[in-house]
Order: C-alpha cells, then structure tokens, then sequence
C-alpha cells in the first residue's frame, strides 16, 4: 500500500519543525528557506499550512521536463528530480499548477519533495500530527489533492 | 488498430507513450523525421553552454522506445490519403493507419531580406542549427542575434555564456514584446545592457552582407555591424506544407476540435503544428510552448485510445532565465479591458509583479500575471488560472500584496477557514 503524506492546516501551529527537518535531511544544515515542504502563515486568521507536493497522479512536471529528469519511485510513488539530468529549464516549474516544483539559485536546478524515500522527516518532526505519513487511500486523505485536482480542467488523469 | 504519429518531438513522445500505457496491445509507430533519436529542442542552449552533451537533449533512452514497444522510424512523411488512410514515406513506401496523429511540429521563418541565404546565417532550432552555431560562436567572435522574442531571448543566454560578443536586434519597442510589458520588457533590457549585451529595439535589419571573412549586418538606423554569425530567430510556422491535398483544415496550424481531432475523423494533431484553444481567450491559436505540446500529446492520445478526453484550451505560458534574471507571463498578462490589475515594480531590484483579474463574475478569478525576478511557487500562477478560483477576500488581500498568491491558493482549497 503506498503511502501519502497528509497535511491537515487545523493542526498546524507554525512551528517549522518540519522545514528544520527536511532541510537537515537535504542538505545537511538548518536552511528553512531551502525546505522542500513550506509553512505559509495567514496572519489574519492566525493559522498556519504545511505544503509540499501531493506527488499527484497527472505529474505535470514529469510530463513536459525536456530532459527525462523527473521519474516516478516505483516503491513511493514519488516524482523524483534526477539532478544530473536536470538542465534548470525551469519549464516544469510554470507547469506544476500547485507551484511544488521550485527552482534552486544556488544550484542551477530544480528541487521538489521526494518523501525522503519512503520515511518522510518532517512528518518525523512534527509534534502535533499536522503531517503525517499515512495509507493513500485512508479516510480524508488529501483534501488538498482531491480538491486541487479536480479543479483543474486538464487534469484528466485515468 | 494501428497508430502512427508523425513527429518524434516532446508532443509525439508524450503521445505513444501515452498510447501505450492506455492501450498495452495497440500497434504504436512513431515516425521522425530527423537524424538524431527523438529530442527536445528546449534542452539546445544547455548543449550551447556545453553542459550537457547532445544524448542530453535526448527526450528518453535510446532503448526506450523498444522497450515500450514502440516502433521509431527514422523517415520523412511525404503525404497523407485520408480516404485510403495511408501515408507516404520519403522512400516511397506506404504505411496504413487506423488513427492517425498529425505531432510534426514548426519550423523558423527568416524575413526576406538580402543575404539572409548566406551561409553563415542560421536559425537556432534543431541539433543540427545547434552543431553550426558552436562552430562559430566562440569567446570573443561577433554575434548578431536577429529577434528578442521567446525563443531569441532563450538563447541570448547560451550565446553570452560561450563569449561572444553579442548584439540583439528586436524590430518591437521591446525585448520579448509578446511575454512583457513597457516595464518588465524595459528592466529586461537594461539588465542585459549591464551585463555587456549590445541591446537595439526599435530597429530593423535591412541587409546582411559578406565582409571579408565576415559579415557586415546593416539597419535601418543606419548602423552596420560586424559578424561572424548572424542568427535569426524571428517567429516559427507550423509544419503543415505535407498536408497539402490530404483534405486536412488547415490556417496557421491543423485545425482541431476540443478532443484535438481535425475535420477528418480518426486523424489528431497536437503540439506546435495545431491550431487548437487558447485557455484564456477561447481562440484557437498555434501556441509553440513545450508545456502545451505535452499536454496536447498526453489529451489527443488518450482520445484516440477511445476515452473521452476535453481539452479546455491551455495556459500560454512562459519562463525565461536571462543571465540570471527571471521572467514569466501567463494567461492573460496584459489584461482584460475593465478588470482590475495590481503590480509590484521595483527598478532597482530588478523586481516586477502584475498580476491580472477578470471582470464580472469573473472579477476575482486571475486571469493573467508576468513577473521579473521572482522563483517561488510560481506555477500556481497557472493553478489559479485555470481552476477560475473565486479569490473572494483574498482578492483584496492580493491587490494589497500579490505575492501571496500561494497562500490565496492554499486558502481557496483548502477552505481554512471552515476547518478552524
Ligand atoms: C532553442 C529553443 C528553445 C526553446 N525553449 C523553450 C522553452 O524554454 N519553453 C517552451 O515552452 N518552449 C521552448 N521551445 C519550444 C519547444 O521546443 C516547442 O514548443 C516543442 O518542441 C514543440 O514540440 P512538438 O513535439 O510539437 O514539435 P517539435 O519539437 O518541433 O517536433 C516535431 C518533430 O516532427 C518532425 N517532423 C516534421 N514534419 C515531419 C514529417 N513530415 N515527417 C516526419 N517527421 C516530421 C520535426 O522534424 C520534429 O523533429 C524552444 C525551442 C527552441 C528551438
Ligand atoms: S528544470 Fe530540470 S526537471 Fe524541470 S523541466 Fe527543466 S530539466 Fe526537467
């Protein structure tokens, strides 16, 4: 059974242990500005979201990269950016309608959410559940996905 | 049942590929007609700067088409017989079909002006363009690129990184008129200037004429230039020339439906070559963005597999990476008459944002936005877009501060404030 990583904003209290996390994993060193999954803060309601990609089945990103740099993890199911091959066209950053694909300055190239290989460290870190590593098809998941999916008219995946 | 798709580009690669995994049985040929495996001609200027070799440019393993059981042919379409539902191959040879996909792509058109023939002046457009410019475009030779549109723009880069000296020429009053604005074009353009880039808008080339070893480029400013190269990246064409008597509609591309089929039944055409619906003016237009000849191939494939698939018109989009400065437009970016617009324009940063709402009901829905120097969650520009969310506050919010657009988008699906 794949797993997805839920992301649920009511539990969130904005404390970025996630993007501590992912960016340690990635990089090696605290660099929250370089997390792959980002807390966004809506100062009027007071509230926070957690977001990455939801590894969504139309993979938009995958499907116009030039180069062949992005392919699916067979065991995750994850989309995954082969950094030798990308050439930081940056083309899969516009097609990615849920803006989850982000081009890297300091790299020259693109940097995505690869669930770290199936054992994802900000659902890890999180202490209050608001991420967590869950059966795809559990109940609730991904209202996020769901949602932003079928909202978009050319998504049609089969 | 027998597909053919003509054309091995990212939209007939997308297509069989597409084919094949709807349709594990189907009889899949994909024919091309260049003599190289299929590639992208997207991944040119990273072969110019000589980060990648050209199996870089190459859209997937040699291997994989074979193993996908995909059978390539190396071999020009000459004709189609619709009636017959048989094609012509360049040796003479016939290949029938039951679905045809028409995937062939465009081609540069060069203005006719003197010495556009001469043999160093090229386009930049396929592998083979591309061996000819790295022959003679090293450090410190003189370069004259004709056209700052999309694709000129796109290699100004390339040519910069190898050392040239380079002059750009754009008859428009700016740099990449149909992507920015007076504005963003403008920052554009002093940008390039900056980085020792000999930028001339508003100006025309009016001859191009052997010098000695060289080339002497004239305008019609009255300026002459010198050159070793001269490209020309002036606008592109769909391929269509071989349809010619198939019966086929054709105007600027192949004429197609909302299931991207033409006026002949069983016969498709996606990508560059066809005329199909713009997202956000409902016109059928010839795009020429990879994005939409891989979302065509993936749609008119699944079509011809027998689903049911709409294609609701694409987003035209575009990013550019120029020296370092980055630019994007989708949509709308322009406007709509009567809709509101907001903008972010900070010169000394090289930073620029406008984004653009509908009008009516539609008057909190983005319809359009550019940007200059700006990466981030850019992509869900073309999420709002073409989900037509109604922004509701989070309009007000965006005309206060438009770059929150992925904490508008986030809010819009994720109803957060229902779940609090
Ligand atoms: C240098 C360069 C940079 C670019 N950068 C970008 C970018 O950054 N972003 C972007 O969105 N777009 C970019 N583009 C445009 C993008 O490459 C095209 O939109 C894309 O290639 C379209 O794909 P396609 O498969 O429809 O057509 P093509 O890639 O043109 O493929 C069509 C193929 O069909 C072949 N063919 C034609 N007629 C026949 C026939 N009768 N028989 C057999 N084969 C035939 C052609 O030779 C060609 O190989 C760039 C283009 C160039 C040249
Ligand atoms: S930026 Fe890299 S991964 Fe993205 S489309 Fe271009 S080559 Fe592919």
């Amino acid at each position: 059974m794949q797993k997805s990583l839920h992301l649920d904003p009511a539990k969130c209290t904005g404390c970025l242990q996630c993007e501590m996390a992912c960016s340690y994993e990635k990089l090696g060193e605290f660099n929250p500005s370089r997390s792959l999954i980002k807390v966004f803060t809506f100062h009027e309601e007071g509230r926070f979201a957690p977001y990455t990609c939801t590894q969504c089945d139309e993979a938009w990103c995958m499907r116009t990269c030039p180069v062949d740099a992005i392919t699916v993890d067979m065991a995750t199911g994850a989309k995954l950016v082969a950094d030798d091959k990308c050439v930081g066209c940056k083309v899969c950053t516009i097609s990615c309608p849920f803006g989850t694909i982000n081009y890297v300055q300091e790299t020259g190239k693109v940097a995505k959410c690869d669930l770290c290989g199936g054992d994802p460290e900000c659902a890890k870190a999180c202490p209050t559940e608001a991420i967590v590593f869950i059966d795809s098809n559990a109940h609730g998941y991904d209202r996020m996905k769901a949602f932003a999916e079928k909202s978009l008219p050319s998504a049609n995946a089969t | 049942m027998r597909h053919i798709i003509i054309g091995a580009g990212p939209c007939g690669v997308v297509a069989a590929e597409t084919l094949r995994k709807a349709n594990p049985m189907a009889d899949i040929t994909l024919i091309g007609d260049e003599p190289v495996p299929p590639y992208s001609r997207m991944a040119i200027p990273y072969l110019l700067i000589e980060n990648i070799g050209e199996e870089g440019t190459y859209l997937r393993s040699t291997e994989h088409y074979e193993k996908q059981n995909i059978n390539y042919l190396n071999h020009r379409v000459s004709s189609v017989d619709a009636d017959e539902k048989v094609l012509t191959l360049d040796d003479g040879s016939t290949l029938l079909y039951d679905k045809l996909l028409i995937a062939s792509g465009s081609h540069p058109i060069s203005p006719p002006i003197e010495g556009i023939d001469l043999p160093n002046v090229h386009s930049c457009w396929t592998l083979d363009d591309a061996r000819q410019i790295a022959a003679i475009a090293k450090q410190g030779s003189n370069v004259v690129l004709m056209g700052a549109g999309f694709i000129g723009c796109i290699i100004l880069e390339a040519l910069v990184k190898r050392g040239v000296n380079l002059s750009v020429i754009e008859m428009g009053s700016r740099m990449v008129p149909r992507m920015l604005d007076e504005k963003a074009g403008g920052l554009l353009e002093k940008w390039c200037i900056e980085k020792g880039v000999n930028v001339l808008t508003s100006t025309k080339i009016t001859a191009i004429k052997e010098s000695g070893d060289a080339m002497e480029v004239e305008t019609d400013g009255g300026k002459i230039l010198k050159a070793d190269l001269v490209i020309s990246a002036t606008g592109v064409r769909s391929n269509i020339a071989f349809l010619e008597g198939s019966g086929i509609d054709v105007k600027a591309g192949v004429v197609v439906d909302n299931k991207l089929q033409t006026n002949i039944a069983n016969i498709y055409a996606a990508g560059d070559v066809a005329q199909a619906k713009d997202f956000s003016t409902g016109e059928y237009e010839v795009q020429a963005i990879q994005p939409t000849a891989t979302d065509h191939g993936r749609i008119a494939a699944l079509n011809m597999a027998g689903q049911s698939v709409e294609h609701h018109g694409s987003v035209n989009m575009n990013v550019l990476d120029t020296l370092g400065l980055i630019s994007h437009s989708f949509g709308l970016w322009m406007g709509v008459e009567g809709g509101d617009s907001v903008e972010i324009y900070n010169p000394d940063a090289y930073k620029y944002m406008n984004l653009r709402f509908g009008i009516d009901e539609e008057e909190d829905v983005l319809v359009g936005a550019s940007t200059l120097g700006m990466t981030q969650h850019i992509g869900v520009v073309r999420g709002l877009i073409e989900s037509k969310i109604h922004l509701k506050e989070w309009k007000e919010r965006l005309m206060q501060d438009p770059t929150r657009i992925m904490e508008a988008y986030l809010s819009s699906t994720q109803e957060l404030d229902n779940v609090i």
